[in-house]
This record gives structure tokens, sequence and C-alpha cells, in this order.
């Protein structure tokens, strides 16, 4: 083993919101061990599936997810199934679930049982709502979290006919996950000094709520509701586009030029390209190159610097319609401007900067007779540099 | 030394905007020294959320930023000029003194400051260095601008946001800015946990765009194994739900302007429920029983539940199908789930810091409770070099006249 955690023992009792905490952990060199029922955890038929063949073992969600974990089959509601647990338990640094509230406890497993038997144990709970609220026992869903804890709402398009729409990828679990993995880290480190562990109860409700900018802060500070826009950001006011559709069908998300500077390297790169006869404002934007940086003030106040900035945005459009999305991303960023290629997830794996930093991580299925570029790790540590990912657990394989 | 899981850790804190001062965010909570290093000369303005809106009370200026403050608070603010050699050896003194040194500038910035990670080193051994920009300082974008747009567009995760025809919806926020933040602080905590057994200092060189990168694992392998990729026509139509299937899923208009219901209906038992609550023919019909066929005829599936949503009471609604066991909620507006939902007071989601120029004013708290060391936010951001005599004095042990010796230099 290696990474920051070697040597950290955690076992994950499996579930959808605690899937992600136990991949970070396993991620940061901790042995990570899940706790499924004998007949497999219901994940295991989350689709997709590895050639479309509904199969516990070819779950793609389950390989994401559970890459680096081992696996106990241990049914909680036997006598068997809870000694099992019990002597995991006895065992761990963490202990990570999403049970719901008290269905452990139930079953004799919960945390103040394996605290007392263990007062350095850390037990996570992340539950959708917290610990105390009802709403935690009732079913939600990546989708109904993310639509009451803030983000649905400012995300979707300029016309508010269409609904708002919910981000793909799973984020409410995640951005639980997130701060379940913060704070049983700072455990960790308290522990270092005190010797004793404690509870930490994760709310995803809650995360979503803190995690969504302006929105909240706005409120908080000046009453103010943001309303969605295509594209960038929810805002109490409307402000202008920053996705440009290239002529290649992709996006480029992108802030307009404000620098002096800037508008004389996009008349630079029109002429470089031929086409500084068939960009119309080529003159106004010549004119840029006289300012230092231009206010929203400025413009207000003077004709000249409004038309200057339109044709600045006139001729990152018109780039955009003659340039693949690849190549205005690269261009403007080359030229010193802030630009992001808005890449399909799996186009990221293939780009020349992630694949220069080795980012992917192949993993070998001996199944499918080849290896797979799974995600790389998000954050890499020089000290202690990880080792190779291990494929998520088969039901034949677990202990 | 304060109290909290961290009172025994001490951060030379340089992030800014939200993508770092997030991360230091979580550690002054968690009861870390944090202490924040601004320019006076610039009046801490390469933090453009010093001064940038919403204000509260219509107030402007550096001072009253309440992003900035929302970001910052817990933390002690002290100024100190790098431009002079004094403030270089005040630097190097307190780095001597503190665990890690974090930041977000612009790649290369501390190492042109002459404080890169050799030096950094050089003043102390066992110093971990997390620093944390749009791509890593190294690889062909190394030099690229970022800022949470670019990283979430550039990591796949914009693109997972939209709908059939239309352009990507994205995220109305910066996602990328906060979860960077989240990953920067998980980097600098594993790092102290690791550097706290084995007396090992690092550099940790975060890449947002990595982070975000591994928020869309089962679309890459989608890709990779079945050759399936997330673009493709009638790809992404992110409002429904593929991973797992479910069937009804999406958001429907309700009564009133711009209402809306976000419903999952997750397996068969959940569309009995769903269908008594109805109460309509059309819900009755034997064939919706099966997910197989709700799911072949979603279009179908959602015009009938848009007109039987269409007109009533979202939060009626969602309590009506909550209580039913079926996963329902209203799309809530800001005021509706930091007012309207008691829940999240009740959880102490929303401290009341007092401001030293704004006065007393509600932030963004965390969505975690401790047994033992649990959080507290009760300090609002520091105002411009609001903390230099405290730490100057008890951080740096310099007289008071010293400190005025520097502020009178300009150094502070």
């Amino acid at each position: 083993m290696a990474g920051p955690l070697q040597g950290i023992t955690v076992v994950e009792v499996a579930g959808e919101l605690s899937a992600y905490t136990g991949k970070l952990l396993a991620d940061l060199g901790a042995t990570v061990t899940l706790i499924e029922p004998t007949a497999g955890s219901p994940l295991r038929w989350y689709e997709p599936f590895a050639g479309d063949q509904p199969d516990p073992d070819r779950s793609l969600w389950w390989w994401h997810y559970q890459a680096g974990k081992a696996s106990v089959a241990a049914d909680l509601d036997t006598a068997d199934g809870a000694a099992k647990a019990r002597a995991l338990f006895a065992g761990a640094d963490v202990v990570v679930e999403s049970a719901g509230p008290g269905v452990l406890d139930a079953l004799g497993l919960g945390a103040a049982a394996a605290r007392a038997a263990r007062p350095e144990l850390i037990w996570v709970s992340i539950t959708s709502h917290g610990a105390q609220d009802p709403r935690s026992a009732q079913p939600s869903t990546d989708l109904t979290l993310l639509a009451e804890g803030g983000p649905v709402w400012s995300c979707g398009y300029d016309d508010h006919t269409i609904p708002p729409v919910r981000g793909g990828g799973g984020q409410a679990g995640h951005t639980a996950g997130h701060y379940a993995t913060m704070s049983l880290l700072a455990a960790l480190l308290s522990r270092q000094l005190t010797g004793r562990g404690q509870v930490i109860d994760v709310n995803a409700y809650a995360a979503a709520n803190v995690t969504t900018e302006m929105a909240s802060y706005g409120y908080l500070a000046a009453r103010s509701t943001v309303q969605r826009q295509t594209g960038r950001h929810a805002s109490p006011r409307p402000t202008q586009p920053t996705q440009v559709i290239c002529a290649d069908g992709a996006y480029v998300n992108t802030g307009p030029p404000r620098h002096g500077k800037d508008f004389g390297e996009l008349a630079g790169w029109l002429e470089q390209l031929g086409l500084e006869d068939e960009f119309d404002e080529m003159g106004v934007l010549r004119l840029g190159l006289e300012l230092e940086h231009i206010s929203m003030a400025q413009m207000e106040e003077h004709d000249l610097v409004g038309e200057i900035f339109a044709a600045g945005r006139a001729a990152m459009f018109f780039l955009a319609e003659r340039l693949t999305a690849y190549e205005l991303f690269l261009g403007l960023q080359q030229r010193g401007m802030p630009a992001g290629i808005i890449y399909s997830p799996e186009e990221v794996a293939a780009d020349p900067h992630f694949e220069a930093r080795h980012w992917a991580r192949s993993v070998e299925h001996p199944e499918l007779g080849r290896t797979v570029r799974y995600t790389g790790l998000p954050v890499t540590f020089p000290a202690t540099p990880a080792g190779p990912l291990r494929p998520a657990p088969k039901l034949a394989e677990r202990a | 030394m304060g109290t909290g899981a961290l009172a025994h850790i001490r951060i030379c804190d340089f992030t800014g905007q939200l993508a770092g001062a997030g991360a230091t965010k979580f550690l002054a909570a968690m009861g870390a020294e944090v202490i924040r290093i601004e320019d006076p000369v610039t009046q801490g303005r390469w933090d453009i959320l010093r001064g940038a809106p919403p204000f509260k009370d219509k107030r402007r200026g550096s001072e009253f930023g309440s992003g900035f403050n929302n970001h910052n608070v817990n933390k002690l603010g002290i100024t100190l000029n790098l431009r002079t050699d004094k403030g270089k050896e005040l630097l190097a003194e307190l780095v001597r003194r503190s665990d890690a040194v974090t930041e977000n500038f612009a790649p290369g910035v501390l190492e042109r400051w002459g404080f890169g990670y050799s030096h950094l080193k050089e003043l102390k051994e066992d110093i971990l260095y997390v620093s944390n920009c749009g791509f890593g300082q190294v690889g062909p974008y190394g030099t690229f601008k970022s800022w949470g747009p670019i990283a979430q567009a550039v990591c796949g995760i914009t693109f997972t946001s939209g709908l059939p025809d239309l352009p990507p919806a994205g995220w109305g926020y910066s996602y990328m800015d906060h979860t960077g933040g989240y990953y920067m602080a998980i980097a600098i905590l594993a790092g102290l946990f690791w550097r706290a057994r084995t007396g090992e200092g690092q550099w940790i060189d975060m890449s947002c765009t990595e982070a975000g990168a591994a928020l869309c694992g089962p679309a890459l392998l989608d890709a990779e194994v079945n050759g399936r990729p997330l673009r493709r026509p009638g790809s992404p139509n992110s409002n429904r739900n593929a991973w797992p299937a479910m069937a009804p899923h999406g958001i429907y208009a309700t009564d009133g302007e711009d209402n809306w219901l976000a419903l999952s209906v997750q397996d068969d038992a959940q569309w009995q429920a769903f269908a008594t609550v109805v109460a309509e023919p059309w819900a009755a019909e034997e064939r919706w029983r099966h997910r197989d066929v709700r799911l072949d005829h979603q279009d179908e599936l959602d015009e009938l539940v848009t007109a039987w949503t269409a007109g009533r009471d979202r939060f009626a609604l969602a309590e009506q199908l909550r209580a039913a066991g079926v996963a329902a909620a209203p799309v809530q507006r800001p005021g509706e789930r930091i007012d309207g939902d008691p829940a999240t007071a009740a959880f102490g989601l929303w401290p009341t810091v007092d401001h030293a120029a704004m006065g007393e004013i509600r932030v963004d708290g965390l969505p975690v409770h401790f047994s033992e060391t649990d959080w507290a936010i009760t300090e609002g951001g520091p105002l411009l070099g609001m903390h230099n005599d405290d730490v100057y004095h008890r951080v740096l042990g310099l007289s008071p006249s010293e400190i005025d010796g520097l502020r009178a230099e300009g150094v502070i």
C-alpha cells in the first residue's frame, strides 16, 4: 500500500451515499473493506453494465466507486453477519455508513456500541438530511437532494419555460463525500493528540445548501435571489453570454477581452489567419490596444469604450465560427485570455495535458481481455504516491 | 491555542477567492489558526472578492464583500509587503512557525517572490506546501488561466448538465471553486496527517480540473468499455437518470411562476405508491407497473406526470409523495431553503458572525457535526491588517514599538 492514509483501516457499510467517501479514502491509501449482503449489494445492479449485460460483477457504477476496496459478505440481520461486522468494527480506525438514522443501532451495530468497545474509533454517518431530520428516513435521490438543496435552482437556460436542470455525475453524493472526507481527516488529526475518536454526522442536503456560491451568500447578505441563465452563473440581474459555439459544434466557455493587450492579441490572431479584411470591426478592435483595462463604469461613460468592448466580443464569436472548440480554447489561452473547452467526460482522458500528467489510471480487466482507463487521482502526494488501482471486488472475491 | 480538532495547526495562508479560501475556511472552523496574508499596497485586492458584490446594506468598498466574508470567517488577517526585504524576512519567520503554506495564485507567483518549495523547505524542513491552480503547475497547460467556469468546462462537469438539442446548461455557479477548495482541504489535511506520522513534508501541486475530472467516473467507463460517449445525439438529458435507470425521473412544472417539482420513482414499489397518490385512471394502468415499460416510454410518461403536477402546490406535493414513500422535493429558491425550511437553521447551517465593518451577518456553515470537537464559526472575515498587532507580537515576538515601526516603513 501507499498514499498518506496507508495503514489506516476503514470499514464501509456499502451504500450509495457512502460509496464516494470510501473511494476517496482508498485513493488516499487507506485499506477499505466493504460490508455487503451475501446476495450482493443492490449497488451492483446500477447501470451501466459492461457490454450492457446486467450482472452483479459487470456494473460500471460499481467498478468506478468500489475500485481499490475489498468486500466481506455479511447479512447484518443474522447473528453470523452481525458478528462479522462487529469483528471488522473492532479492528477499524474509521467506519463509514449511510444506512439511515437508527438502522444499524436497531441491529445492535450502531456507533454507540462500536465506540464503547473501541473509543478511538471514528464513526461517519452520511444521511440525506442529517441524523435528526425525519426526511433522512424517507427516500431521496441525487435529483431531489440537488433540487431542494439549491443547485438546481441555479442551473438551466435563459428561457424559464424550460425546466431548471440537474447537473450530472451524482454530485449530491460527491459533495457529501467531500465533507465526510475532510471531516474524518480532521478527526484523525485530532485523534493523534487525544487518542479518542468521535461520531461525525454528515448531512447531504446541507452540503448542497452550502455549495451554491452566491445563491446562498447573496441571499444571506442582501436577500437577493439569483436567476438561472444559459451556460453561465445564475445572477440577480441578467449578464452577457460566455459560452460560444464553434465550427465543430462544440462549445468553449470564455470571458470577454478586457485588457488592452487582449485586443491586440485578437487583432494579431485574425491577421495571422488572413481574416483581417473579413472582420468588419478590425479598426475598432485595434483601438482597444490603447486601453489598459475596461471597466463597466468606463463603458457606461464613453460610447467608444463600449464599442471596443463589443468588437472584442464580436472578434471572439467571429473566430469561433471558423475554428474548432479546441483551436479556440488553445488559441485564447496561448494569447493570455482565459477560456475553457467544454469537454464531455470521456474526452478529458484523451486531452494532451491530462495525458502528459499521466492522469487516467489503467486497470487490468481479464474478463474483457484488456485494460480499461479509469479516472485519475484528484490529488497526488509526491512524498507517498498511490499504488496501482485494483478493480472493484467481484461477488466471488468476497471474504 | 484555541479549541477544536485542529487547534494545534497553524496555516500560513495566501489563498483567496473561493477555490483557495474555501479550503482554509474549513480548517479555521475546525479550530486551526489560519493566518491570512494580504498585500497592504493593493489593499488586498488581488482577491477580487474583497470588494465585490453582493453587499449588505448597499455599503461598498474593500471591507464589504459578502463573498469574501463568507469564505474567510474565523481567520486572522495580517498585511505584509513582500516587495520589501523586511517583509520577506518576516514571512520567513512566519513559515518557520507554521505547519503548512497554502496558496491558489497563478502558477509560479510564490516562486517569483522567492518562496518556492525549495526555499520553504530550507526555512522549515517538514513544511507542507499546497498549491491549487486550474491545471496544475506541470504540463502543457501549466500556465493557462482558470476560474470556476473554466475548470468545470474542461473537466467534463459542465457538459453533464443539459437537455437534448440545447446548448450545455452547465452549473450556474462555480461548483469547481467550491469543490476545488474541498479537495485542497483534503490535500492539506492528508498531508498534515502524513507529516504527523512520518515527519515528512511535501509539495502538493493540485490541479482543479483534475480534481473535477474525478467526478464523472461512470461516464468515462461507459465510453471506455461500451464505446458509448456521453456526447451523442439526445445526450445528455440530465434531468433523467440512466445510472441507475429510473422513470419517471424529472423536473415538472407546478402552480405559479417558475415553480417546479423534482420527482424520482426509483423502483416498481415506488411506482405503486406514486400511482396511489395520483389516483387517476392512467396511473392505474397495468403496463406502468413495470420499470422496463416506464423506461421505454419516458416521453409519454413525462407528459402524463406534467399534466398531473400542473397547477398543484410543489411543497404539498412533495410532502404527500414523501409520506407515501416516493422520492420527491420542491426546487427551492435560496430563501425557501435558508429561511423557509426550519431544518437548515436547526442544523446550525447559517451561523451569524460579527463582522467588524458589516456588523452581524449570516454565512454558510458546515454541513456536518462532530460529537467531540464540533466546528464553530463566530468571527467575521478579517479587515485588512486587523490582526497585525496580535500576530506580529504573539506569533513572531515583536514588541509594540517594532510593529509601529513596520507600519511606518510600509512593511505591513
